[in-house]
């Protein structure tokens, strides 16, 4: 029966690497169907590699490097001013690439350093994987070796590219908030400090063994620690609230509330939603670690939120200003994807449903009437969006949250609705997180303002940053 | 020799064009242009934030034609560019010094 399995997982791992990756996880499904392997926490006496996992999380990485660019960077850049399109777009592809290397060289191991450990390392991973050590191939004794992760099933290398993706993603979102008057050089340094300082100890701390990780021996201190499945404190409340401290401490862009500052392009924002949709497949039903029933049930999860939370932001928009709009529709669709993010493999489908709709009012209401109110100039909603709509999430996932799913084989109850106390770690989770984006994202920002500046000079904003930082315009018809 | 410039309707161009060829005019210039006049503009809103569209896009046509042709050519553009609804566009009417076939130099009427 094992063999078997095994066997049919080759064959699906096999067509996965010929399909597109658009269409594989359907095809992963199938082998999820077959069982696979159980709980993605489960730790293993000898890691054994399970080629239809490796293949799943393979495909699910490069879904998740998808959301950045193009994903991303097109719903970003459709919604700034035609001046500052490229601007917007280098950030996003920039990123990719710087991100990449930091992960390599020192993130992945502050992160998950020592992370199988008994007892893990408290604040910050270990050196353990400085520079891809033990993670990496390797020539031992007399055959090649690629490790496999200790308590998954799974190449290292398989989870931190994974991981790293994410890693890519974060700072990326923050993007959306300095949007059009950012500094490139500044933005450089400051993705690489906030990713060491801010993501990194967020990540440990979540998913590393840390003190905020559910069922942790660390996480005394924080009520037994939270849960959060793909990443709604990690990414999305700290990309979302660091960015309205960016959105702060820089300040309004030039002309903001006199001039007109419509989005340039809604096409490339449609289309960016529809690949971040896509790619939320990889980042959520990919979080489970392994392509059994409990990524079937994120990716369920995931799809309803998105759909209810899209429909409920156009809803909103038909009923208070008589259209219905396709940038709502969008804006609602990732606020669903938002708020699913840290309940994906942890609720069912209905509870998904609900939390989608509860998101698409929320977020509707904190990126016209919350924002219209305080006057801060978030361009592109980064925090109406992922700070409003991760914080709403990972407090949702502490009343929605069942064992039904089968996150963790204990049988432990989870959401206040079947009579968990997991909610309280949620708000300590929120909290942290909130506190720790605010504090990091300030003090970098006020150090870099002294010793390079935040801003562009007025003239280059006024010229665009397409111009005035790369050289380059976006659209030369001759 | 008259310049003729008109503001029309985006999908009235075929209409127009294929109009004033019929009556011999034999080329014309086409831009894409923004403004406004009694039609105004309207609002659109993007997340909340409203914004007043001022220049609303047009379709301008240039056409120049000889003193004689200059009636038939305008009722035929108002003819095919009318709607009756606000925001039928204009037409100005401007005397033209000369015109220059560049392949060949010629001036004047035969020019155009």
């Amino acid at each position: 029966m094992k063999i078997g399995t095994t066997l049919r997982n080759g064959i699906v791992a096999g067509m996965l690497a010929g399909v597109m990756a658009v269409l594989a996880p359907a095809t992963a499904l199938q082998a999820a169907e077959n069982e696979g392997s159980a709980a993605a926490s489960t730790t293993a006496a000898t890691p054994t590699l399970n080629t239809g996992d490796n293949a799943w999380m393979l495909t699910s990485s490069a879904l998740v490097l998808m959301m950045t660019a193009p994903g991303l960077a097109l719903f970003y850049s459709g919604l700034v001013r035609k001046k500052n399109v490229l601007g917007v777009m280098m950030q996003c592809v920039f990123l990719m690439c710087l991100m990449t290397v930091v992960w390599a060289l020192w993130g992945y191991t502050l992160s998950f350093g020592g992370d199988t450990f008994d007892p893990p390392p408290k604040w910050l991973g270990n050196h353990s994987h400085l520079w891809m050590n033990g993670v990496q191939a390797a020539w031992e004794n007399g055959k090649a070796v690629i490790p496999v992760h200790p308590a998954l099933t799974i190449n290292r290398l398989t989870h931190m590219l994974f991981q790293g993706m994410f890693f890519i993603i974060t700072p990326a979102l923050i993007c959306g908030a300095f949007a059009e008057r950012m500094k490139f050089s500044t933005m450089v340094v400051f993705s690489v400090l906030w990713g060491t300082l801010v993501y990194c100890p967020l990540c440990h701390a979540v998913w590393g063994g840390g003190i905020l990780q559910y069922g942790s021996t660390n996480a005394g201190i924080c009520g037994g620690g939270a849960l959060d499945f793909a990443g709604g404190t990690v990414v999305h409340i700290s990309s979302g609230v660091s960015a309205l401290v960016c959105a702060l401490v820089l300040g309004k862009r030039l002309g903001y509330g006199s001039e007109p500052m419509p989005p340039h392009n809604l096409t490339y924002t449609a289309v960016g939603a529809a690949m971040l949709w896509v790619g939320w497949f990889g980042f959520n039903a990919g979080s489970a670690l392994n392509a059994g029933g409990l990524a079937a049930s994120a990716f369920c999860a995931t799809h309803f939120a998105a759909a209810a939370g899209g429909l409920t932001w156009a809803a909103m928009e038909w009923i208070t200003r008589g259209k219905p709009s396709i940038l709502g529709t969008c804006s609602g669709v990732v606020a669903g994807l938002v708020c699913i993010t840290p309940a994906a493999g942890f609720v069912t489908a209905m509870p998904a449903l609900l939390m989608g709709v509860a998101v698409g009012v929320v977020c509707f209401l904190a990126c016209t009437t919350l924002k219209a109110r305080f006057r801060y100039d978030d361009s592109l909603d980064a925090f109406g969006v992922h700070g409003v709509g991760g914080t709403l999430g990972a407090l949702l996932t502490g009343v929605f949250a069942t064992r039904a799913t089968g996150a963790f084989s204990d049988g432990k109850l989870l959401g206040l609705l079947e009579g968990g106390k997991v909610l309280t770690a949620q708000f300590i989770a929120v909290a942290v997180t909130w506190a720790l984006a605010i504090v990091a994202t300030f003090a970098i920002l006020k150090v870099l303002d002294a010793v390079m500046g935040l801003r562009v000079s007025q003239s280059a904003e006024i010229e665009g940053l397409d111009l005035s930082q790369h050289g380059e315009e976006g659209y030369i018809f001759i | 020799m008259k310049k003729i410039e008109a503001i029309i309707r985006h999908f009235k161009l075929e209409e127009v064009k294929n109009a004033l060829t019929e009556h011999g005019v034999t080329g014309m210039t086409i831009t894409e242009v923004r403004g406004f006049g009694r039609q105004k503009g309207h609002t659109e809103m993007y997340r909340g934030t409203e914004y007043e569209v001022d220049f609303v896009p047009k379709i301008k046509i240039e056409v120049v034609v000889p003193d004689t042709k200059l009636q038939l050519a305008l009722d035929t553009i108002i003819r095919s560019a009318q709607t009756g609804q606000v925001g039928d566009g204009k037409i100005f009417v401007t005397d033209l010094t000369e015109a220059i076939r560049i392949r060949t130099g010629e001036s004047g009427e035969t020019a155009i």
